[in-house]
């Protein structure tokens, strides 16, 4: 029971930090309810694994990859935004999720909420190798993705391939959701990516302080949710959340402190 | 005897169609090295156009030829930098990673303390503007694309962005191409001018943007010209 409470931390941590990391751009791009609706993408992958008999996290990690791309050459195709083509694929994975489901709902619970108690040493190695490569690309991109948010030209113009990043990056979300998703559940993993970085963001008058704040606060929110969760015996993903909530409170007061202060 | 070398672009019978509309079409003309072109025209004339297609941003037809191994700087007319918590250093170097941050701003006469650290959201129009010429320049570019580099600037500092242009240009023989709606400082900052209209409606020395009837042709109806 401890070894799989260690473990949960350690995923809790990994996940927690790549996931804010990622999210530190989300929030710039104003697309932070991208992150959010892309984690009820893996719903139809969680329940065919549970049907089928396969590891549903595959599953999930399948789907949420193939939308990826589907949605990126879908925004290529029709010049529709990111959000409207993500609203509509999580619509319809949810609908298609529940349905698939059926009546198993511990399995749906599960899915939807998080079950840490499934976490071992394997998941643990698989999470953190992961997010370290999430985080080790993220950081590859970074510049490339900052420069074309702030002018799309001046990015080309720098030979930045502007939609080969923008792939590359919602290819990193949906890795980071499928691994999150054992901590946090579908419906609340998105916050990981949201709440951690708005936090980072009120703090901070640089790009360097807002995306290690951000990876920083989505680690401890993971880490004090899990912990929470194990001493009050209740599902970790919305602990979770309440720590990114409290964080994102902290920072909000800082902030205010230090305009009066100013 | 003229030198084909000497020309740093020349541009020929080049037309522009986005969406099966002609944005630009019948546009010719061609630019030493060293040389400041403005390039005027009324709103919607196809000025940023033709920039985008020089950096080969759109599909065209005609030609565009650059002088082998230049290395060309943009700066657009809109950047978004509100939302994004960058400062000016950060900025900097992610134009060129090692770059002479100091020096770079020092160029561009932004040289008072602590603005390198300050963020690019809370900045002026004008130091803005002076920000991106530093981004600009700080690859070492042969030739200047700017598009507009006294919007949002007030009234009074507009002058001085030109001055400060002027002086890159003596000090590094940059070649540079500005599209501006400040006629009043095209005579006496720039050596020729290109007037766009969808397309080409003068191409010559920048001295007769003073004549009137010049900029009723390039202002008024359009009327294209070959030369």
């Amino acid at each position: 029971m401890l070894d799989t409470f260690i473990f949960s931390l350690i995923v809790g941590a990994a996940v927690g930090f790549s996931a804010g990391y990622l999210g530190s751009i989300m929030v710039l791009e104003k697309m932070a309810l991208v992150g959010d609706a892309m984690s009820h993408v893996a719903l139809p992958g969680l329940a065919l694994g549970v049907l089928m008999g396969f590891n549903p996290l595959l599953g999930g990690f399948i789907f949420l990859f193939v939308s990826a791309i589907l949605i990126w050459h879908l925004g290529r195709v029709t010049k529709l935004s990111f959000e409207t083509l993500v609203g509509a694929a999580f619509t319809l994975a949810l609908a298609i999720g529940i349905l698939l489901y059926g009546d198993n709902l511990d399995a749906l619970e599960a899915a939807l909420f998080g079950d840490i108690t499934k976490v071992d040493l394997t998941y643990a190695v698989i999470a953190v190798a992961v997010s370290l490569v999430v985080v080790f690309l993220t950081r590859f991109i970074y510049r490339k993705i900052v420069l074309g948010l702030i002018s799309e030209e001046l990015a080309i113009s720098k030979g930045i391939n502007v939609a080969r990043t923008n792939l590359l990056y919602l290819l990193l979300v949906s890795v980071t959701v499928a691994i999150g998703i054992q901590v946090t559940g579908t419906l609340l993993v998105g916050f990981l990516v949201v709440t951690p970085a708005a936090a980072a963001r009120i703090v901070s008058m640089n790009l360097s302080r807002y995306f290690v704040l951000s990876a920083i606060f989505g680690a401890i929110s993971a880490i004090s949710g899990i912990a929470l969760s194990s001493s009050l015996n209740i599902l970790p993903g919305p602990l979770v959340v309440i720590s990114g909530v409290v964080i994102f409170v902290v920072a909000l007061v800082v902030r205010r402190q230090k305009k009066i202060g100013s | 005897m003229e030198d084909s070398s000497d020309y740093l672009l020349k541009v020929s019978n080049l037309k522009v169609e986005l969406q099966n509309q002609i944005i630009l079409e019948k546009v010719n003309f061609k630019i030493k090295r060293g040389t400041t072109l403005a390039i005027v025209g009324p709103n919607g004339a196809g000025k940023t156009v033709l920039f985008k297609t020089l950096l080969n941003l759109l599909p065209y037809t005609g030609k565009i030829e650059w002088a082998k191994k230049i290395k060309i700087g943009y700066v657009p007319q809109n950047i978004s930098v509100k939302d994004i918590p960058i400062s000016v250093k950060e900025f900097l170097s992610y134009s060129r990673n090692g770059a002479d941050i100091e020096g770079a701003l020092n160029a561009v006469r932004l040289n008072n303390a602590g603005i390198a650290n300050q963020s690019l959201g809370v900045l002026s129009g004008g130091q803005l503007r002076r920000v991106l010429i530093a981004w600009a320049i700080i690859d070492k570019p042969n030739v200047l694309l700017f598009d507009e580099p006294t919007v949002g600037v007030d009234v009074g500092g507009e002058e001085s962005i030109f001055v400060m242009l002027n002086e890159l240009k003596k000090k590094t023989d940059i070649t540079m191409l500005l599209i501006t709606h400040d006629i009043h400082l095209v005579k006496e900052y720039t050596d020729e001018l290109l007037g766009l209209n969808k397309c080409m409606t003068f191409f010559g020395d920048s001295q007769r943007i003073a004549e009137p009837l010049l900029q009723q042709k390039i202002y008024g109806e359009i009327v294209c010209s070959n030369t």
